[in-house]
C-alpha cells in the first residue's frame, strides 16, 4: 500500500517554470536599452550586427518572394515580414549541427541558416518535394500539417541524446497550431524523456483569420509549458536583442540537460497569412499601423547606430547585399523548374514495387507517344 | 518445440535488437508489463529503459516521436495498443512515416515498424477488432504485412525491421496463441512474395492475415463436396504479388478472395479488380469476395454473424459452377449467403 506523502502533492519548483509576467525585453520601441535582464544577458554587438545583416536580406528575400507569387512564380508564398527577430535569432541561437523544424512560414529562418533560397521555394514554386537535403542541412522538411513536426523535433532529440550527441532541436509553430494535440503531446513527450528541444511559438496574433482570444483563453501560450513540467518563457518578438538572448538561453538549457523549453515569441505577422488571404476581412488598418512602429528591424538599426557599431556606410553595404541577394534570386526563378515526372515514381520506397515500375513504365510510353503535349494542350486551349 | 505465434514475434524482436544497436521498441505498456499480448516480454530488462520503453499515452505523439528517431538514425518499432487506438496516430502515419522518403527526394528514409494488433474473433469489446489495413494499405509509401504462421510471424517482423521504408505490421490478434512446432530463427520468403499454403486445381482462394487458417480449413472441407482448392497466403499486402495470385488463377481459372474486413473498397476488392484486369481469360466464372460485412465490427455475442466462415467460403465456391445463364443465377445465388454484393455494381 502506498501512501501520498506530503512531498508529492507539493507543487514546489513550479514557480521555477513560470514565464515572466510580461515579455522579456531589452530594447524598447524606440531601439534604446531597456537595462539588463540577470537571466538573459544581452549578445555582444558584433553578434546583433550579425543579426541585423540577416534580419535585412531575410527581409529583402520575404518581399521579393511574395512578388514572385504575383509575377506566377510561386504557388503560393506564406510571407514572415515583421517576424524576422524570431526567425533570424531562432537559427542563430544554434550550432550548424543542431536541428531545425521549420513550418511553411519559416522560408526566412531557413534563408538565414544559409540555405539556398531557390532550394527553400521549391515546394512553393510548384516541385513535389522539399528542395533542400535535410541531412545535410540538418534543417526538417518546411511541415504543412500544423503542429505535427513538433512531434518528430521531440523524437530526433531524444535519439540524439541516445546517442550521446548533444544536438538540440528547434521546433517552430504559430499560435493556432498550439490547440491541435499534437503540439501537446510533443511538450509532454520531450519533457517526460528531458528531450533537448526548444518549441518557438511565434504567436503573430492570427491563424489564418481567426484572432488568439478565440484560439485560447490562456493568459499567454509560454503557460503552456507549465502544466507538463516545461520551463517557458515569453518574450517581445519585435525585440531582437530579446529574441537572440532568450532563444540563447532556451538552447543552452536544452543542451546542458536540462530538458525542453517553450518560448512563445509575440509579434505580428504584417502580410496577408499567404497571397490567397484578405487581411482587410479580420483586422483594421490601425492594428497594423500600430504594429508598424514596432518594426524589429528599425528597432535594431536605431540600436546599433546609437551604439556606434553602424553608420550610414554599414547600412548601405548590408542593403546592397540584400539587393543583390533579390537580384540573383530573380533571376533563377525567372525559369520554370525543369521536373522529371518518372523521378515520382522512384522514391516512393526504396526499391520501387512492380505496380510502381510498371505505372512508371506507362507514363514513359505517354511521355514518348506526345512529346509535345503541353504545347499541344495549350493550343487545344486559345 | 511448439512455439506459439506471440513467441515468435518476441524472439524476432529479440534478436533484432541483439543484432542492431539503433532498434528500440516503444508504445504503451511495452516495457514492465511486456505489452498487452505479451510480444515485449522481458525486452526492457533485456536491453534496459533506453532500448525498450513505455510512452506517455499519446498515439500520435508515439508515432511522430518515432519520426524523430528514425530522423536521428534509430530504427523504431512502435507498438499501437489495439487496431482502432491507432487512429490518432493516423495522421502522422501517412503524413509524415509514409511521405517522407518521397518530400525528401530519397534524403530521409523512414525505416519505422507500427505493430498493430489487428481484426477479431477474440470477443473483444468494441473499438478492439477493427481491420484496418485497406486504410494503410491505400496509402503510398507504407508497406502492409500480415502474417498468418509461426515462422511468418517470426521472419516477416525481421525483414520489417530491417527494411529501410515503414512498415504496418499487421498481427492477427487470434493468431497470437496458434502455435506450431518451430525453430526460430525460421527463414520464409521475403515480402513481395505469395505462399501457395495448399495446392489445389479447379479454384484459387486467396487469403491473408486472420482468414488464412480458415481458408485451408475450407479447402479441406472443399475436398469432400469434390473441389480442389488452392489457397494463396499474400503474407504482404503490399508490395502485392500479382505473379503468384495470378498464375493460380489462370491455372485454375477461378478465384475467391477472403478478408475478414468490411467488403466495401476493401483489399479483396483490389485483387478482385486485378485478377479480372489481367487473367479475365482465363477466368471460367466471376472473381467472389467473402468478407466480413459492411458494419462496425460487432459485439462478441455477434461476432460470429460478421466473420465469414468455413460455410461462407464454401458457399462461394459451390457458386463458382458458373453456367452459361449467368445473370439468374447470379442474382438469386447472392441472397442471404453473406457475399459481399459490393463488387458487383449494377449486377446484383
Ligand atoms: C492540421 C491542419 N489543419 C489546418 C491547416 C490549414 N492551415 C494552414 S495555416 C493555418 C493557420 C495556422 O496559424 P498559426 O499556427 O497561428 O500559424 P501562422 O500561419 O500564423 O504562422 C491553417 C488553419 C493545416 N495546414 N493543417
Amino acid at each position: 500500500m502506498t501512501t501520498t506523502s506530503e512531498s508529492d502533492l507539493s507543487t514546489r519548483g513550479a514557480t521555477r517554470l513560470l514565464p515572466s509576467t510580461d515579455p522579456v525585453r531589452l530594447l524598447d520601441e524606440q531601439g534604446r536599452r531597456t537595462g539588463d535582464d540577470d537571466r538573459y544577458p544581452a549578445p555582444s554587438d558584433t553578434d546583433l550586427l550579425e543579426m541585423y545583416r540577416r534580419m535585412v536580406v531575410g527581409r529583402r528575400f520575404d518581399v521579393q518572394a511574395t512578388a514572385l507569387t504575383k509575377q506566377g512564380r510561386l504557388a503560393v508564398y506564406p510571407s514572415a515580414r515583421g517576424q524576422e527577430a524570431c526567425q533570424v535569432s531562432a537559427v542563430m541561437a544554434v550550432r550548424d549541427d543542431d536541428w531545425v523544424f521549420p513550418t511553411y512560414r519559416e522560408s526566412m529562418a531557413l534563408v538565414a541558416r544559409g540555405i539556398d533560397p531557390v532550394q527553400v521555394l521549391t515546394l512553393l514554386r510548384g516541385d513535389w518535394h522539399c528542395g533542400y537535403d535535410p541531412v545535410a542541412t540538418r534543417t526538417a522538411p518546411q511541415c504543412t500539417p500544423l503542429a505535427t513536426q513538433t512531434v518528430h523535433a521531440a523524437g530526433l532529440a531524444y535519439g540524439e541524446s541516445l546517442q550521446g550527441r548533444d544536438t538540440v532541436a528547434v521546433a517552430f509553430i504559430g499560435d493556432g497550431a498550439t490547440s491541435e494535440g499534437d503540439f501537446h503531446e510533443a511538450v509532454n513527450f520531450a519533457a517526460v524523456f528531458k528531450a533537448p528541444v526548444v518549441f518557438l511559438v511565434q504567436n503573430n496574433r492570427y491563424a489564418i483569420s481567426v484572432p488568439l482570444a478565440k484560439q485560447t483563453a490562456a493568459p499567454s501560450l509560454a503557460y503552456k509549458g507549465v502544466g507538463y513540467g516545461v520551463e517557458s518563457e515569453q518574450v517581445d518578438g519585435n525585440d531582437p536583442v530579446a529574441m537572440l538572448a532568450v532563444m540563447r538561453r532556451a538552447v543552452e538549457h536544452a543542451r546542458s540537460g536540462h530538458g525542453p523549453f517553450l518560448v512563445e515569441a509575440h509579434t505580428y505577422r504584417m502580410d496577408a497569412h499567404t497571397n490567397a488571404d484578405d487581411p482587410t476581412r479580420y483586422r483594421d488598418a490601425a492594428e497594423v499601423e500600430a504594429w508598424a512602429g514596432r518594426d524589429p528591424l528599425t528597432r535594431l538599426e536605431a540600436y546599433l547606430r546609437s551604439a556606434g557599431v553602424l553608420d550610414d556606410a554599414g547600412a548601405e553595404a548590408v542593403r546592397a547585399q540584400a539587393e543583390s541577394f533579390a537580384a540573383d534570386l530573380r533571376t533563377r526563378m525567372n525559369t520554370d523548374p525543369d521536373l522529371d515526372p518518372l523521378e515520382l515514381f522512384e522514391h516512393v520506397y526504396a526499391t520501387p514495387t512492380t505496380q510502381l515500375l510498371e505505372q512508371r513504365e506507362q507514363v514513359r510510353a505517354e511521355m514518348e507517344a506526345e512529346p509535345d503535349a503541353e504545347g499541344t494542350a495549350e493550343e487545344d486551349h486559345r | 518445440m511448439s512455439t506459439t505465434f506471440a513467441k515468435a514475434l518476441n524472439t524476432a524482436l529479440r534478436d533484432a535488437m541483439s543484432e542492431d544497436e539503433r532498434v528500440l521498441v516503444l508504445g504503451e505498456d511495452v516495457g514492465r508489463l511486456g505489452g498487452v499480448f505479451r510480444v515485449t516480454d522481458g525486452l526492457m530488462d533485456q536491453f534496459g529503459e533506453k532500448r525498450c520503453f513505455d510512452t506517455p499515452l499519446a498515439e500520435a505523439g508515439i508515432v511522430g516521436f518515432a519520426v524523430g528517431l528514425a530522423m536521428s538514425g534509430m530504427r523504431p518499432v512502435v507498438e499501437m495498443q489495439f487496431d482502432a487506438f491507432a487512429y490518432p496516430a493516423f495522421e502522422q502515419i501517412t503524413s509524415h512515416v509514409a511521405k517522407l522518403r518521397n518530400r525528401t527526394r530519397g534524403a530521409v528514409g523512414m525505416p519505422i515498424v507500427v505493430r498493430v494488433p489487428f481484426a477479431g474473433g477474440i470477443g473483444g469489446v468494441e473499438h478492439h477488432s477493427d481491420s484496418s489495413e485497406a486504410y494503410y494499405a491505400h496509402t503510398p509509401g507504407l508497406k502492409v504485412v500480415t502474417p498468418a504462421t509461426v515462422e511468418d510471424a517470426y521472419s516477416l517482423l525481421r525483414e520489417a525491421i530491417a527494411d529501410p521504408d515503414p512498415v504496418v505490421f499487421m498481427e492477427p490478434k487470434r493468431l497470437y496463441w496458434s502455435s506450431a512446432d518451430v525453430e526460430l530463427p525460421a527463414a520464409a520468403p521475403p515480402f513481395g512474395q505469395a505462399v501457395v499454403r495448399r495446392r489445389g486445381n479447379d479454384v484459387t482462394l486467396v487469403a491473408y492475415g486472420p482468414t488464412v487458417p480458415v481458408a485451408i480449413e475450407a479447402a479441406e472441407a472443399a475436398r469432400e463436396e469434390g473441389w480442389d482448392v488452392e489457397v494463396v497466403d499474400l503474407r504482404t499486402v503490399v508490395p502485392f504479388d500479382d505473379e503468384t495470385v495470378l498464375a493460380s488463377v489462370r491455372r485454375t481459372g477461378r478465384c475467391v478472395v477472403l478478408q475478414e474486413a468490411q467488403g466495401f473498397a476493401g483489399v479483396g476488392a483490389e485483387i478482385a479488380a486485378r485478377v479480372q484486369e489481367r487473367a479475365f481469360h482465363s477466368l471460367h466464372a466471376p472473381v467472389l469476395r467473402v468478407s466480413g460485412f459492411d458494419i462496425p465490427y460487432p459485439a462478441p455475442k455477434l461476432e460470429h454473424v460478421h466473420l465469414p466462415d468455413v460455410d461462407r467460403v464454401l458457399d462461394a465456391v459451390a457458386r463458382l459452377q458458373w453456367d452459361d445463364e449467368p445473370d439468374t443465377r447470379w442474382t438469386r445465388g447472392l441472397d442471404g449467403h453473406g457475399l459481399t454484393g459490393a463488387g458487383l455494381g449494377g449486377v446484383a
